[in-house]
């Protein structure tokens, strides 16, 4: 009972903290340009895909792990700059558009270089599981949690304590304002995409041994980070993290004891469940609509 | 004023129903008509998607949901239960048309990029129920559906038929009825647009609490334009799953949800023309593409990306944005 329960709960956190990272991503390009990045995803499979690759080619893991990153990095300014900024007149949809189309094309390369197979990534350290309580806990899941909570402690800090965090949080609340008092908002905007690709590549190599990787790994992941971040209310930094545990635990709780057959079903009923009862999601800011 | 109104909308279907009657000189072999027919029955249901995106201005992306719906529906009541297929169709879409009104209720009191999330959420929703209720639908596998049928007169993409004493193959005569379809389609769609109803959606559009407080019913508005793009998509899904004769899970998928939005957004919003464009160069792009092979995904979505960049209102709209201050200057030079 109780151990059944705690491997649902192990599981359920594991690829929760995923889901909150990912959330953490679309939070702070949200935050800072008001656009959802469809493309999100893609910042994951590239940390995966380019660490196994690289790993393959005999590059040392930490090494491989460094260069996935600067990878995931340059793309999410390249997309800021060619792809986000020059439409920056452009319609709310016409915006999800192009991230799309930027999450075909980063897709279609990654076919193109990695194939189409699934790759497996090594565990960071043992592959020997470790028993709680008659459950049984992946070693990986330790790196996923610790690494997350060190991001996400490193964010809160780059947000408080760094001038540039505050420049960002400063454009966020006022593009205007931001840029009177002497704030290079284009900067700003390309510093966030280039977070956010940070966030989700980490994300993408710490949950690959336990997902395996392939090219199109980007697509439901992304989506899921979606779901994370509107269950949390868009634009709340808490709110993503929350967003995405609760995700993960209900999912694989749900999966666990009603039917895994509907484990997908289940992320998308609860932003309905939770859009129906707060429209603006957990911990959304309450918006007065100026006419 | 409200004469060239008519005129001009008049215009436009009959310029449609001009190319779609001189078009099967290009056609080739059945699989030109089969694509054609496809482009068409997409654009129809694309048209009823822009009512709800280019007119009301509010986000669906999960409008495959209820294409997929109308499908299954085809396809379970006149397959399994052997009902004929004018009757699966209508009442599939009374069933869809239900089922939007009920779940856009609460939906579309959201904004925004939660609108996007909610309507995502329905038709991924839908698209799990179809994968995994396997005894109804045959599940990921797909399932066979009967060729359409009126009185027992049977419309099939393989027989062969005589109409007004000349004698055509299947897949030309599935060709009209998805032509004149696409021409009802859009003649409903215009109709409405021009109506008060129209005009209340496009007010919504505009600014929602303005509308509002000049005393437009903006969510009963919102829900009956979400009700009847739904239905379109319905209906399109019964004769998609009719011609194709199989349909899988794909047809409710988030990827052709994408598909139906991307054709609005590229061929332009609120233009109904335009969207059938949208509907054309995306169902034609692949084939061109597929000479590419391994690259054939990058080069969508760079097209994709830079159509988008360089002509955010849409293809449709650019262009004759473009013509007419050419024709303009060169008016301005000779005067």
């Amino acid at each position: 009972m109780l151990a059944e329960f705690l491997q649902y709960l192990f599981t359920g956190i594991t690829i929760g903290a995923t889901y909150a990272l990912i959330a953490l991503g679309f939070t702070l390009i949200y935050n800072a340009s008001h656009v959802i990045n469809f493309a999100q995803g893609e910042f994951l499979m590239i940390g995966g895909m380019a660490t196994v690759s690289l790993t393959a080619m005999g590059v040392p893991m930490i090494l491989a792990v460094v260069l996935a990153v600067i990878l995931a990095g340059i793309l999410g300014v390249a997309l800021q700059r060619f792809a986000i900024a020059p439409a920056k007149q452009a319609d709310v949809v016409t915006l999800i558009i192009i991230t799309i189309g930027a999450s075909i094309f980063i897709r279609g390369i990654a076919q193109v270089v990695w194939g189409k197979e699934y790759h497996v990534m090594q565990n960071f350290s043992t592959d020997q599981p470790i028993q709680v309580f008659g459950a049984v806990l992946n070693s990986q899941s330790l790196w996923v949690l610790g690494i997350g909570a060190i991001l996400v402690v490193g964010l809160v800090l780059f947000f408080t304590k760094t001038l540039i965090g505050k420049a960002i949080l400063a454009t966020s609340m006022n593009k205007e304002a931001a840029r009177l008092v002497g704030i290079r908002t284009q900067m700003v905007l390309m510093l966030a995409f280039m977070v956010s690709a940070l966030l989700g590549s980490v994300a993408g190599i710490v949950v690959a041994p336990i997902t395996f990787t392939s090219y199109d790994i980007g697509i439901i992941l992304g989506l899921k980070g979606f779901v994370a971040a509107a269950i949390g209310g868009l634009g709340s930094g808490v709110g993503a993290v929350v967003g995405g545990l609760s995700l993960g635990i209900v999912e694989a709780m749900a999966a666990g004891y009603i039917s895994s057959d509907y484990k997908d079903a289940v992320a998308f009923s609860m932003i309905l469940l939770v859009l129906f009862f707060m429209p603006r999601g957990l911990f959304g800011a309450k918006v007065v609509e100026r006419v | 004023m409200l004469n060239t109104f008519m005129q001009s909308r008049l215009r436009g279907l009959m310029i449609l129903a001009l190319i779609l009657i001189i078009l099967p000189a290009f056609l080739g072999n059945p699989f030109h008509y089969e694509l054609v027919t496809q482009m068409a029955i997409i654009a129809a249901t694309v048209v009823g998607l822009n009512l709800l995106v280019g007119f009301a201005g509010q986000i669906s992306l999960g409008h495959a949901g209820f294409f997929g719906l109308g499908a299954y529906f085809t396809g379970i009541a006149t397959g399994t239960y052997g009902w004929p297929s004018v009757p699966a169709l209508v009442v599939g879409a009374i069933v869809v048309g239900f089922i939007a009104w009920i779940v856009g209720r609460p939906i579309l009191r959201l904004k925004g990029h939660y609108l996007s999330m909610a309507t995502l959420a329905v038709g991924f929703i839908i698209a799990i129920i179809l994968n995994n209720e396997r005894a109804l639908t045959g599940g990921p596998d797909g399932m066979p559906v009967p060729a359409f049928e009126v009185f027992g007169w049977e419309l099939s993409a393989f027989g062969s038929y005589s109409l007004f004493g000349i004698d055509i193959e299947g897949f030309q005569a599935w060709y009209i009825f998805a032509s004149v379809v696409l021409l009802v389609a859009v003649w409903f769609a215009l109709n409405l647009i021009e109506s008060p109803i129209g005009r209340a959606l496009r007010s919504v559009h505009g600014s929602e609490v303005a509308a509002s407080v000049v005393g437009v019913n903006t969510a009963k508005y919102k829900s009956l334009v979400f009700v009847i793009s739904a239905i379109y998509a319905s209906l399109m899904g019964s004769l998609y799953a009719h011609f194709q004769g199989f349909i899988t899970p794909a047809v409710a998928s988030f990827e052709f949800s994408i598909l139906f939005i991307t054709m609005v957004v590229l061929g332009g919003m609120g233009s109904t023309f335009g969207v059938i464009i949208g509907a054309v160069v995306l169902k034609l792009l692949p084939q061109v593409l597929a000479d590419f092979q391994e690259l054939e995904h990058v080069m969508f979505g760079l097209i994709l990306m830079l159509t988008m960049i360089f002509m955010p209102k849409g293809l449709l709209p650019t262009l004759t944005a473009f013509v007419s201050r050419k024709m303009r200057k060169k008016a301005g030079g000779e005067a």
